[in-house]
């Protein structure tokens, strides 16, 4: 059974993780994430929650003491954003180099330097190969759902590796939206506690975070990266579930209008929301084009995402991050990687939009849906890389 | 020097763990030695002081005195500096 | 107090370890480990101690022991500690652990102070051992905040016009005691039934304890390995590291130094002091015991000593 609340992004992962009945939660707060972390301070003084609510004095000690917790077999929640994220990127790797299933909310803001406290994707595309799952959300819903079950596919013990879910600063984590979520004893039910694999027991003594050096190193490696293959696999077994629960379907990308569509946009996070809506009425116009919005980043869905290109001749990616320096930005990079080793040969280009929490306005990716279509007319990328929304 | 082939990635534990405590007593620190400390067992009174300060637990509590793992120890001279009746003494190694 | 036969003989720390021959981290952790009461749980920050002991696939611990970072041992603890909290309020865990966290001056004074500070602000129930050998000495003898004046290191090195570290040592245990924490105290594995017992102390306590012990490094102090526990001996006898606890804020010397030898014979046997005995630098012998007097003045007078 299931009930409407109105929730905020933040609001939502809160009350997730909440239902999850994680054990331990040590977290910093860091504006656009604080949400998530006051909520579940209520929730904890409240007495409606159980959980070791540890306040930190910063995010690296929130990553350290998630670690330690996990470690112990307990089932562990954070969240950060920005400045903060950047903070524990030690750990980050850590955390996934010792297999330890912590879930952490991700708000994403950008980077400093100018400080500034609004959504892009700089934070954690500037630590995307940390070895973590990464999950991006389109709207409070998708944040509550893939919250849950992000500790099932952490936990799995063919996975253990800790996951992000990340949901737009301001634009998802301070918006409010009627969010459809299970009563406690569903989630019970679907997230059992945690059967830990290889804790640290007084009874089994084992020495954890050896120093590896050149001769055993790469082998720990080449395991984080088998789990990473594995994860998906897992993933579908866990979203299948999460369906006959509550009739939402998840994969790794969703798409619509592709059925057609001569170009695309793909994108991350709030922006396909935008893109979905300006689609829907270029469609209605009969401009063949569509949106792809990946779910899953990490690891990259690549079979997924040739998949879905399958019959367009355009197609844009969106990055809301800029990896400077680099032919494309970080999902470009990825979309374009993926295209080349299936030997496709689909016109690519990498827009660079919204950084700092600058506003894509329909207006925005209808210009963008024209450009791309324009290219599958012509069969010419103008530049490989633009900036949209920035002043000249 | 093993020539055995070191295990690939599929066959030990993840994150680098450990599982069987106190493993390093299979590495013997006792060729590191240049001096190697010998106990007058007549004159040990058995304090065991050279026990507990000892920094690599070679050290053996006998009966009646002690004795020297000598498959570990050093030769760092910690024991036989502290013996409160001189019963150590550092003698050079040849080998 | 115990008797050295009272201990046992079980070596949870054992032989076959990397440490250097004579180092005064490998007796603290032996000697520490022959204070616990039950289940316990070691974190380890990077540093001498935690490196040495566990280059994969050994291991000198037979205790469950966790290595996480250089900065964080007492977050980690925090995380640890928090964890079986939560195991046992859900019924999946019912012993008492207890975790002892083990770090360097490096990882303790400098770069692990914020989380140190924060687990004791927090009141976590754990240990916290702070194994001093007065430098960053396992990257390679770099100054840390515990270095003493006028100690050559690497970044502090006896130059012709700087001689060795121009900072005074930092006062460890009364930044700990400022958290009001039940239990904090220094010690030396000289004296090893007060650091026994003291350890033992700091794990029965409920809620943070802190101890500071001198860790003699051969290699980093350049002396000969055979004088490390003579050298944590004498640094107590020349009043250089007061032996005292805080309990609940109360100061009490546990060591009483009335007849002090002068700093001079601390110092002489280290290499790191060799350049102040030269006709150029000998002053700061003078500022050494100068800095000894004041601080054991001032300790002196917090215990309620004369």
């Amino acid at each position: 059974m299931s009930r409407v609340m109105g929730l905020t992004g933040d609001e939502a992962i809160a009350y997730a993780a909440k239902q999850s009945n994680v054990d331990v939660v040590a977290a910093y707060p860091i504006t656009p994430q604080t949400i998530i972390v006051e909520a579940f301070s209520e929730y904890v003084h409240n007495g409606e929650v159980d959980t070791e609510f540890v306040c930190v004095e910063s995010e690296h000690s929130a990553m350290s003491a998630c670690i330690g917790s996990s470690l112990t077999g307990a089932r562990v929640f954070t969240a950060s954003s920005s400045q903060g994220l950047a903070l524990m990127h030690e750990m980050l790797y850590i955390a996934s180099g010792l297999r330890c299933p912590i879930v952490m909310g991700v708000v994403n803001r950008a980077l400093s330097a100018p400080i500034n406290i609004h959504g892009d994707h700089s934070d954690m595309m500037g630590s995307r190969d940390c070895g973590w799952i990464q999950i991006y959300g389109e709207n409070a819903q998708e944040a509550y759902d893939w919250t849950l079950q992000a500790f099932r596919i952490a936990e799995d013990s063919d996975v253990l590796l800790p996951v992000t879910v990340n949901i737009d600063g301001f634009i998802l984590s301070h918006s409010l939206e009627g969010v459809e979520v299970l009563e406690d004893g569903d989630t019970a039910g679907f997230l059992s506690t945690r059967k830990p694999v290889l804790t640290i027991d007084p009874g089994k003594p084992i020495t954890v975070g050896a120093l590896c050096l050149t001769d055993y190193y790469f082998e720990t490696k080449r395991q984080q990266a088998e789990a990473l293959k594995e994860t998906p696999r897992v993933m579908n077994r866990v979203s299948r579930e999460y369906e006959s629960l509550t009739g939402r379907r998840y994969g790794f990308v969703e798409t619509y209008g592709l059925e057609d569509a001569q170009a695309a946009i793909l994108c991350l996070g709030s922006t396909a929301g935008t893109a979905k809506a300006v689609a829907k009425n270029l469609r209605s116009h009969g401009k063949k084009v569509g949106v792809i919005k990946p779910w899953l980043y990490r690891p990259f869905p690549a079979e997924d995402i040739v998949k879905v290109v399958e019959n367009l001749e355009a197609l844009a990616v969106l990055d809301r991050a800029c990896s400077f320096g680099a032919v494309y930005s970080a999902l470009g990079s990825d979309v374009a990687s993926a295209l080349y080793l299936n030997g496709k040969r689909l016109n690519v280009f990498n827009v660079v939009y919204g950084l700092g929490g600058r506003d894509i306005a329909p207006f925005d990716i209808e210009a963008i849906f024209k450009e791309a279509l324009e290219v599958a007319a012509t069969g010419l990328v103008r530049e490989p890389l633009e900036f949209v929304g920035v002043r000249e | 020097m093993s020539k055995e082939a070191k295990p690939g990635w599929k066959s030990i534990p993840i994150a680098g763990i450990l599982l069987e405590p106190g493993s390093a007593m299979k590495y013997k620190t006792g060729d590191w030695r240049a001096f190697k400390p010998i106990v007058d067992q007549k004159k040990c009174t058995n304090c065991l002081l050279c026990w507990i300060y000892c920094p690599d637990a070679a050290i053996i509590r006998l009966e009646k005195f002690v004795d020297v793992d000598y498959d570990y120890c050093k030769g760092c001279g910690v024991c036989a500096n502290e013996c409160p009746v001189e019963a150590i003494t550092m003698v050079e190694e040849k080998r | 107090m115990v008797t050295l036969k009272e201990l046992t003989t079980e070596e949870l720390f054992t032989s076959g370890h990397r440490l250097c021959a004579g180092c005064g981290a490998g007796t603290v952790a032996r000697m520490t480990l022959k204070a616990l009461r039950g289940p316990t749980v070691a974190v380890n920050a990077t540093g001498c101690l935690e490196v040495s002991s566990t280059i994969y696939p050994f291991t000198s611990w037979k205790i469950p022991w966790v290595h996480v970072a250089f900065e964080n041992a007492a977050a980690v603890a925090s995380g640890i500690e928090s964890a079986y909290k939560a195991l046992a309020k859900r019924n999946a865990w019912d012993k008492h652990v207890d975790v002892i966290a083990f770090a360097g001056d490096g990882g303790t004074f400098d770069i692990g102070i914020q989380a140190l500070s924060g687990a004791l602000e927090r009141g976590h129930d754990f240990l916290y051992i702070c194994y001093d050998n007065e430098a960053y000495m396992n990257t390679g003898i770099q100054r840390s905040g515990a270095t003493p004046h006028g100690a050559a290191t690497t970044t502090s090195p006896a130059g012709t016009k700087i001689p060795g570290k121009p900072e005074f040592k930092k006062d460890f245990i009364g930044i700990c005691a400022a958290h009001g924490i039940e239990f904090a105290a220094t010690a030396s594995p000289a004296y090893w039934n007060d650091y026994i017992t003291k350890v033992r102390r700091g794990l029965e306590v409920e809620g943070p304890a802190v101890i500071h012990v001198y860790s003699p490094c051969p290699l980093g102090m350049r002396h000969d390995s055979e004088k490390s526990i003579e050298l944590a001996r004498l640094a107590v006898q020349t009043r250089y590291w007061p032996v005292y606890e805080v309990e609940k804020g109360k100061y009490k010397l546990n060591i009483k130094v009335p007849k002090p030898k002068p700093v001079v014979d601390y110092l002489k046997p280290q290499g790191r002091f060799r350049h102040l005995f030269t006709p150029q630098f000998q002053r700061e012998l003078d500022v050494i015991q100068h800095w000894v007097d004041e601080n054991w003045k001032r300790i002196a007078a917090l215990c309620g000593e004369a």
